[in-house]
């Protein structure tokens, strides 16, 4: 009993040491955090324009902008979308004139969230073409909406028309059953991978809802958006 | 032993994967190894898993951003598994068993050696996975445009299959070299 006593660590030290502990291990990570931001942040937007130049070929820079409620605001300088805000980028051609909108999409799909790019073209009102930004679906399975052509067909001209009022969506983007498609606004789902096309068809709903009604009845501003 | 083979699944699905995720983990292990080993006089007991874990957190959080930098593609193939190299048993183990108890150089370059290990485990299975699932090896196509992948492989089903592949190798060289040492004049362990 009073060896125990004895061999106690006094309350104080294993503080001292919890603390201790804490703040090198603090200082190691601050350090190689601000290390490797600039890094990390142009690997962000390599890996970000890439996919945008593969959905819009003719794409030479990209500028972000953020769609909030009372309008589109340029992202410059601040590193985190306002509250509420939806996340699109304009792209400009080589001569720095505006030739299209890019806009993220994402939902959960069978592992993990699959987050795609898609182009919009503002004057058919439909989306051009999709990328995929990040995904962990099965290998030879969900990957498919990489590689199916007949899928990415579906993506060509995929129907996205606001209603007269500008305020929603006129037909809500919708993936079906491999070789039921009747309408442009529905996606032709791969058969086998049910799931990924369905949580590509989702997302697109999902952002296409959101940000086009934000950015439509502004768009005559933002064709005059200039290169900033 | 199989200790901290969990990544075994995931992240082994090709070569590179494997040797990055090896690499990222013996990068954390040694540099745990080394701090709790210069740390080890002054970490009372009663708190030395707390203060290893934080350790092997923050190396953990290195590697993740660390590899953000370098590529982006990596990262994402890696994914979630690196955060989740703060789990691996190996790291708590070798610095509660070996860097707790021994000088800094020593716990070092036996979490190193450790660490070279588990990479030459996971390339191991991650060669195979890579060559039957995608008929490839470090990217470059083996087989040619007729191979038709074996798809289990590269899905974590395929993962058991490979690492029970090589546990049944080992194991029958290791029934081998006991038989011959049994054997009169066989090498006397």
């Amino acid at each position: 009993m009073s060896d125990d006593k004895e061999n106690q660590t006094p309350s104080f030290e294993m503080v001292r040491t919890l603390g201790l502990v804490s703040v090198i291990c603090g200082i190691i990570i601050v350090g190689v955090y601000q290390l490797t931001l600039p890094a990390a942040d142009a690997n962000r937007k390599l890996a970000l324009e890439r996919q945008v130049f593969k959905v819009l070929p003719n794409a030479k820079s990209v500028v972000t902008y953020y769609a909030t409620e009372q309008g589109i605001v340029a992202a410059q300088g601040q590193d985190q979308p306002p509250a509420g805000a939806v996340v699109f980028y304009a792209v400009y051609d080589s001569a720095k004139k505006l030739t299209g909108i890019a806009a993220e999409a994402s939902s959960a799909g069978y592992a993990d969230q699959v987050r795609v790019l898609y182009a919009y073209d503002t004057e058919k009102q439909e989306i051009t073409g999709i990328g995929v930004i990040s995904m962990r679906e099965t290998p030879g399975i969900g990957d498919k909406i990489l590689t199916d052509q007949a899928f990415l067909k579906n993506f060509e001209s995929l129907d996205v028309h606001l209603t007269t009022d500008l305020q929603s969506l006129a037909n809500a983007v919708k993936t079906v059953k491999h070789g039921s498609k009747s309408s442009p606004w529905q996606i032709d789902a791969i058969a086998g991978a049910t799931v990924t096309s369905k949580a590509v068809g989702r997302g697109i709903n999902e952002s296409a809802r959101t940000l086009l009604p934000r950015l439509l009845p502004q768009w005559c501003w933002a064709c005059a958006l200039p290169w900033p | 032993m199989v200790l901290g083979m969990c990544p075994t699944l995931a992240v082994t699905v090709s070569a590179v994967n494997a040797i990055s995720m090896g690499l990222a983990t013996t990068f954390v292990l040694g540099a745990s190894c080394l701090l709790v080993s210069l740390l080890r006089h002054s970490i009372p007991k009663q708190v030395r898993i707390a203060s290893y874990i934080v350790i092997i957190a923050t190396f953990v959080t290195v590697v993740d951003y660390a590899i953000q930098a370098i590529s982006l593609d990596l990262y994402e193939a890696l994914g979630a598994y690196i955060k989740l190299i703060v789990a691996n048993c190996i790291l708590l183990g070798r610095a509660e068993a070996h860097a707790a108890k021994n000088p800094p150089l020593a716990a070092t370059f036996n979490a190193i050696g450790m660490g070279f290990g588990f990479t030459l485990g996971l390339f191991a299975i991650g060669c195979v996975r890579e060559i039957l699932g995608a008929g490839k090896l470090f990217g470059m196509s083996l087989f040619g445009a007729h191979f038709q992948p074996w798809v289990v492989m590269v899905l974590p089903p395929g993962g058991f299959f490979v690492l029970a592949g090589w546990l049944i190798v080992f194991a029958a060289f290791k029934q081998v070299s006991d038989k011959r040492s049994a054997q009169p004049g066989g090498v006397q362990s």
